[in-house]
């Protein structure tokens, strides 16, 4: 079912709405647990899910996330098993999902096969930080390559992207890596603005969203909000209680209700 | 490219820059003076004439590039990156280093010209190179300790580069080997010839000939493709790059990517890398922290590909001896990377006929490697 991504920015354009994307890594604290944040987060209110593969050597992530693949790797977590805990999750949700994932787990599994096995398991789609549109390699069409664009993207590299891109657009709201940030750029709101001008896919906007202001204040200029660090740090901080689920899914609450009431669309 | 999208930008603006550099004659004259008058060029071509008599075969010469300013050959790149950096007014300079070469080297340039200077490096790092941490403190950089992972090289690099990402506008990265996306390969190796381009000339003056055989150690590989390159048309240069043979090629104890490593991708660059079948990056080891390092020089794996180049490895203990033998026979105390070259010198010189040419990398000194030394071997 590759249209699960369509379907839900559609129906969320329907609803005037946008989404809500939590990102959480996979085998944080185990993979039986992450079957259960995910489910216990759809209930909460996220439409769709970004699980990071664990890698030895994230160098796009802040200290947060580096933890949380590090925890995963001790757990014993490797590409095929977060393949069997997205099949997992698909046995109970439609829940759209995307991997967050380095290059090299990727290309150890077989490049191709990978993707043929993401497809098979109900990936939707493959966020690969360290392959840009440049790199010409030859990938299946499903799960759907989810493009980068950076504040540092120049004009003139969008039409590149954009062209390259299914899915949706993710729109890295600031320089550096990932983590907890206190504000929102204040040049957000005119780069979805430009980057319409590229694509008519949805964009949504990801790296240092915390709160529910600030992710209210992202809604009303993008069709996705991506919170990741904030969750995974709840994740680490109550990852041997027995009703971590339960934890998470109360936490993103709020955040999600703040995407999903939006006042105003301001582009 | 195989960078985060962030640094795209940052890698084609430095990519563009470098190529107006490199046919400029403004910027060429410059850094001909810095290398002549600031780092000490050019080196000798020196002939280990002890050496070769204890070995009692071919003729060795050692490339003296442990004679230039900060007592390797970082300086050569480090030089040519910080007046890249200045062409794109970019005044904050960051760096990785392993053993602290390159992280004295790029502080020193930035202290040359006045520019905020940001060192990573692993903390196992930090203490086993204890001097060459105080003389970047000396020259004003900032040294912050890396504790992730294995707190070696590898993890120095992802730090920088999280660096990078977040500074981009202001920041210059002066990655110190032939390592990381596109330019940085080509341009280090680029700014590191000018060891081979010398040796050439040295050795046909000395000589009248070529060399039959030149030898680097190669961690990421700058000093072995910068003595290597200028040979590579003449077919009957016969070269070998020596890796880090660590405790032994067992998985976590060495670090030589052509003998346990695959094709790979790591922090920027597809090449040999030592990696598991789930993609995740082995712990290495080495005796030597800048050889310690998972991922080996793009360029190295397509020359051993195609041939050109034969690969080896000398494990810790051998080089150890090495260490100690140079400084016995020939009064010069190599850093214990230099020295991996040395071992494979000493196993090899004396197979081959005494009417023959050894040309061998001193790529640096070994005053920071001395206490680690010192208490091997109990003195």
């Amino acid at each position: 079912m590759p249209d699960r991504v369509e379907r839900l920015f559609r129906r969320c354009h329907e609803r005037n709405r946008a989404a809500f994307i939590p990102y959480i890594c996979a085998g944080d604290p185990t993979l039986e647990r992450t079957v259960e944040i995910a489910l216990a987060l759809e209930r909460a209110g996220a439409d769709l899910i970004e699980l990071g593969v664990p890698f030895s050597d994230p160098l796009a992530d802040g200290i947060v996330n580096q933890l949380a693949a590090q925890r995963a790797l001790e757990s014993g977590t490797t590409p095929r098993g977060v393949l069997q805990c997205v099949a997992a999750i698909r046995q109970k949700s439609e829940v759209p999902i995307v991997l967050y994932t380095y290059l090299n787990p990727l290309l150890q599994f077989g490049f191709e096969r990978f993707h043929h096995d993401a497809a098979a398991a109900g990936v939707d789609g493959l966020l690969i930080l360290d392959l840009p549109p440049d790199e010409p390699i030859d990938a299946p069409a499903a799960p759907l390559h989810i493009r980068l664009v950076a504040p540092t993207t120049p004009a003139d590299r969008l039409r590149k992207i954009c062209d390259a891109a299914a899915g949706f657009i993710y729109y890295v709201s600031r320089e550096g890596v990932t983590g907890v940030r206190t504000s929102v750029a204040s040049s957000l709101r005119e780069r979805v603005l430009e980057l319409r001008e590229y694509t008519a896919l949805p964009i949504a906007v990801g790296f240092g969203i915390s709160t529910p202001e600030q992710a209210r204040q992202v809604a009303e200029a993008a069709d996705g909000v991506v919170v990741g660090s904030a969750i995974v740090d709840r994740i680490a901080r109550f990852g041997r209680n027995a009703d971590l689920p339960d934890k998470v899914g109360e936490f993103v609450r709020p955040i999600a209700a703040a995407i999903h009431d939006r006042e105003e669309r301001l582009c | 490219m195989f960078v985060p999208e962030t640094l795209i930008a940052a890698l084609e603006e430095l990519t563009a820059e470098y190529e107006r550099a490199k046919v400029d004659p403004i910027f060429r004259a410059e850094l001909d003076a810095l290398l002549r008058d600031f780092a000490g060029r050019p080196t000798p071509l020196y002939f280990a004439n002890r050496l070769t008599n204890a070995l009692g075969g071919a003729r060795i010469y050692l490339k003296r590039e442990d004679l230039l300013h900060t007592g390797a050959h970082k300086i050569n790149n480090a030089l040519g990156q910080i007046l890249l950096a200045r062409r794109m007014g970019k005044q904050r300079i960051i760096a990785e280093t392993g053993a602290g070469q390159h992280g004295v080297a790029t502080a020193t340039v930035a202290a040359r010209f006045g520019c905020e200077c940001v060192i990573y490096m692993g903390a196992v790092d930090m203490e086993r190179q204890a001097l060459n941490v105080a003389r970047m403190r000396f020259l004003g950089a900032e040294v912050v300790a890396v504790n992730a992972g294995q707190a070696t090289l590898k993890e120095a690099i992802n730090e920088a580069m999280r660096d990078w990402v977040t500074n981009v506008r202001t920041t210059h990265y002066i990655l110190g080997s032939a390592l990381g996306s596109h330019p940085y390969p080509m341009m280090v190796r680029d700014f590191q010839r000018v060891i081979g381009v010398e040796t050439r000339r040295q050795i046909l003056e000395r000589e009248e000939r070529l060399p039959d055989l030149l030898v680097a150690c190669v961690g990421g590989g700058s000093n072995a493709i910068g003595l290597f390159h200028p040979f590579l048309n003449d077919a009957d240069v016969r070269m070998i790059g020596v890796e880090a043979g660590g405790e032994g090629i067992r998985a976590g104890k060495h670090a030589a990517r052509f003998q346990g490593g695959k094709l790979g991708v790591l922090q920027g660059t597809r090449t040999f890398v030592l990696t598991d079948d789930d993609g995740q990056i082995q712990l290495t080891h080495s005796v030597s922290a800048g050889l310690d390092y998972a991922a080996i020089g793009p360029e190295h794996s397509y020359l051993r590909d195609s041939g050109r180049i034969e690969y080896t490895f000398a494990t810790d203990g051998e080089a150890l001896a090495a260490f100690r033998r140079l400084a016995e026979t020939e009064g010069i105390i190599p850093a214990l990377e230099t020295a991996h070259a040395i071992a494979h010198v000493i196993k090899i010189a004396p197979e081959m006929p005494q009417d023959q040419l050894i040309v061998v990398n001193c790529s640096g000194r070994g005053d920071k490697d001395v206490s680690q030394a010192a208490a091997h071997f109990g003195l």
